[in-house]
């Protein structure tokens, strides 16, 4: 029906919907915690009345439905009508989580509205005083058959600088029916001189007649935005049945009001929920990016502009351009990789909202704090790090922080401190998360794990191997968690997500005085840090995050196990090895233990050795995918282009780990 | 065919307006709120104004006092875009000088048809 096709700002509308519902629950929890700033109010109204907007535009009807309801009731709030209690703070932080949902399955093309949203619907109805006027549709009007009207109309002065023009509406009058000007006169307080009528004034007033069997409505529709600017009478001029006037409509303005909602609300299942993942870039890092290229393009110029005329005199400036293009290079990627770069405080403005729910749920007290949300990191790590975050901080009030009684008893006040911290520290990205806790319950984890069979009875444990413990897998589980009075749930969950992104999570712990987690992060997982290894003709890059040790072995450290396999002694403790070449089947390798260098990596706490034949280095590397390439292949995480131009993989270790295993297992079981 | 400045702060309604009015030849700058508006009237001149009501910064009802002020636009159409439930905004827009309203939600023909009775 339409010529414009409205699903193209779809994506725009969701964006900025989820905005709206972050920017509401953050000025929420400022309300929360006692805030009196007025802008909170007016900025929570403004988001709900856009994204009422913009759903009923874009034909997202139960959106639209629920934040109608949601508005009313924070236009009374804005007008003062009504005061802003606890209680309806945790209904609107209901509805901001009930609405984020509404828009994920209006994206998704589902079904929007479900039991839950409709039953916080009429929670917000009810709590809505006068709901139904707003919600009563205008009833169709008794339509009166007239002969025409008769229109008296007078301009105030002002008209004109309203922008309204007495002409367009005597066109739009002619488009309903016959117009007929009966007189047209000059309104009193007009100048008596000619030469003192102000052309921007309007003096004038007309006698009208309408003819025609035009509705009411459609009369009152051409003058309805001149309400307060003319002085107006309209009525019919056959003047038979006198009831006519009376049983007019209501204005036009609420009628057509009612009208178009329904209009597009076909078209929503027909979106598809294509969505690109997209990124919102800073026009200065783009500007930046554009900066670099210009220089990138006078390098260029200087350089073939050497090239044409060569001769060795020009050495010197030959070696400065290419000196000059190394630095334009180098900021160039600095710059690309910045545009996938966004600041943390995305992840972090989750949390004071977790924390209040923690908080009541726990009957705790906690005060957050948090520090260096701009610090910024890569896209893809700042998806991936919320969950292990929120598993810390859900971890630090539920188990970290004493309840207000045994502080008080402890002699701390009975508000704990949370503090998340992000900063960047050499390459890579800190993120801490302190609490002000008991610390961590020695007793308790080796009780734990001497149960569990992790540690024997009557082990002498240091300090950092207890805290060590609550990252092994199979420490606890969710089931374990409630009687526990250490800390441990899924920590080995936590510990496996951040090393997915090429981190390292460790925990320092006082007794008494709190806990720190401490995740450092790679700013980026496009670049990792590798050693590069030789491998017959191949050259196999090896993360360095991943590796513990390389070495040279002994031939008699290394056994034949049954079925094949080979361990070998490492720290009093016997691993499996992979000779790399017989695993990727790489010709003219080294197949001599004690000429090859084996290289103990390291992954969920299992090691392996890798046998390869030499190490050639470090070097930082662009991981390019393998899949998107050729195809996926099992002990490899993507491949990157040496210094010389020739291609080399990357090992994946927790692939290599899985593959070392499976064989071992198969073996054991021939 | 015509200047139009379409004033919204969500993206998504005045990148439909915007569209919409180019597909029917019209010429459209677009501004986020009533300040930048503002900046972008004082330095252009137009034949129609459609400004959201709720903005941050400066909301629609303020700009359409602001550019009343101005010699340039005393006589120009402003339209607000306003939803049903307002109809004491309706009135404020108008005590600022508004020339009229349409009612949100619209469609790209109802946007047209009453461009086109502003415009003639």
């Amino acid at each position: 029906m339409s010529s414009v096709d409205l699903t193209q700002f779809h994506k725009t509308f969701f964006e900025e919907s989820l905005e709206g519902l972050d920017a509401m629950e953050a000025a929420l929890l400022a309300l929360d915690s006692g805030s009196t700033d007025g802008e909170l109010v007016h900025t929570i109204f403004r988001a709900a009345h856009s994204i009422k907007g913009g759903a009923a535009t874009f034909g997202f009807t139960d959106v639209a439905a629920f934040t109608h309801v949601a508005e009313s009731l924070l236009e009374e709030v804005r007008s003062e009508r009504r005061g802003i209690d606890a209680e309806l703070i945790d209904l609107l932080l209901r509805s901001v989580d009930c609405l984020r949902g509404m828009l994920a399955r209006s994206r998704a093309g589902q079904p929007v509205a479900d039991a839950e949203s409709e039953a916080l619907r009429g929670e917000l109805v009810r709590l809505v005083s006068g709901e139904a006027a707003v919600a009563v549709a205008v009833a169709a009007a008794p339509k009166a058959v007239v002969a025409g009207w008769n229109i008296d109309f007078s301009a105030l002065p002002h008209l004109l600088h309203t922008g309204n023009e007495p002409l367009r509406l005597f066109r739009e009058l002619q488009q309903l029916g016959r117009l007929e000007v009966l007189r047209a006169f000059l309104v009193d307080g007009a100048p008596a001189q000619l030469a003192d009528f102000d052309p921007t004034t309007c003096h004038l007033g007309w006698q009208l007649r309408l003819h025609g069997d035009v509705a009411r409505a459609d009369v009152d529709a051409v003058f309805d935005w001149l309400d307060g600017d003319c002085v107006l009478a309209i009525k019919p001029f056959d003047a038979a049945p006198a009831a006519s006037e009376a049983a007019a409509p209501a204005p036009a303005a609420v009628a057509a009001s009612a009208a178009p909602p329904a209009k597009m609300a076909v078209r929503e299942t027909a979106t598809a929920s294509s969505e690109g993942s997209s990124i919102r870039v800073g026009i200065d890092k783009v500007d930046a990016l554009i900066n670099m290229m210009g220089e990138l393009v006078i390098t260029q110029s200087m350089l073939s502009d050497i090239g044409e005329k060569f001769d060795m005199s020009q050495l010197e400036r030959l070696r400065e351009g290419l000196v000059q293009l190394e630095r334009n290079t180098r900021e160039l990627q600095e710059s690309v990789m910045r545009i996938r770069m966004l600041s943390i405080a995305s992840v972090f403005n989750r949390f004071p909202r977790l924390v209040r729910d923690l908080e009541r749920k726990l009957g705790k007290q906690v005060r957050l704090e948090l520090h260096g949300e701009n610090t910024e990191l890569d896209k893809t790590v700042l998806e991936k790090i919320g969950d292990p975050l929120v598993h810390l901080v859900r971890n630090a009030i539920d188990h970290g922080l004493e309840s207000p009684e045994k502080r008080k008893a402890a002699g701390k006040s009975e508000t704990g401190t949370l503090k998340l911290n992000a900063y960047h520290e050499g390459g890579n990205i800190v993120v801490q998360i302190s609490d002000d806790g008991a610390g961590l319950n020695h007793a308790a984890i080796v009780a734990k794990a001497q149960q569990r069979g992790l540690v024997a009875e009557g082990q002498e444990l240091s300090d950092a191997e207890v805290a060590e413990l609550i990252f092994q897998p199979g420490f606890s589980t969710a089931a374990q968690a409630t009687d526990l009075s250490g800390r441990g749930v899924g920590m080995d969950v936590v510990r496996r997500n951040v090393r997915d992104l090429g981190g390292t999570v460790g925990v320092r712990s006082v007794t008494g005085q709190g806990s720190t987690f401490t995740i450092a992060l790679p700013l980026t997982l496009a670049i990792i840090d590798g050693l590069v290894t030789a491998v017959g003709e191949e050259r196999y890059i090896v993360p360095l995050i991943s590796i513990v040790e390389s070495l040279r072995l002994k031939a008699d450290t290394v056994r034949k196990i049954a079925g094949g396999g080979e361990v070998f002694l490492f720290r009093d403790e016997y691993l499996p090895m992979m000779r790399l070449y017989k695993a990727f089947g790489c010709a003219d390798a080294v197949s001599d233990i004690e000429s090859g260098i084996v290289v103990v990596v390291e992954e969920d706490g299992r090691r392996v050795g890798l046998l390869v034949d030499d190490l050639l280095g470090q070097q930082q590397a662009v991981v390019k995918s393998l899949e998107a390439h050729y195809q996926r292949v099992q002990g490899i995480s993507g491949a990157t282009i040496l210094s010389d131009g020739s291609v080399a993989l990357i090992v994946d270790v927790s692939g290599v780990v899985r593959l070392g295993q499976s064989q071992g297992q198969r073996r054991k079981a021939a | 065919m015509a200047k139009i400045l379409a004033v919204d702060d969500s993206a998504s309604m005045r990148g439909m307006v915007a569209f919409t009015l180019r597909g029917a030849g019209h010429e459209v700058a677009e501004a986020e709120n009533g300040q930048l508006a503002l900046d972008v009237a004082r330095g252009s001149s137009f034949d129609l104004v459609l400004a959201d009501v709720n903005m941050p910064v400066m909301d629609g009802i303020a700009m359409v006092r602001e550019l009343r002020a101005m010699d340039a636009y005393k006589g120009v159409p402003i339209l607000m875009l306003t939803t049903e439930s307002h109809t004491e905004k309706k009135m404020e827009g108008k005590a600022a000088g508004a020339t009229g309203w349409l009612v949100k939600p619209f469609d790209p023909e109802q946007l047209l048809a009453t461009v086109k009775r502003v415009l003639g």
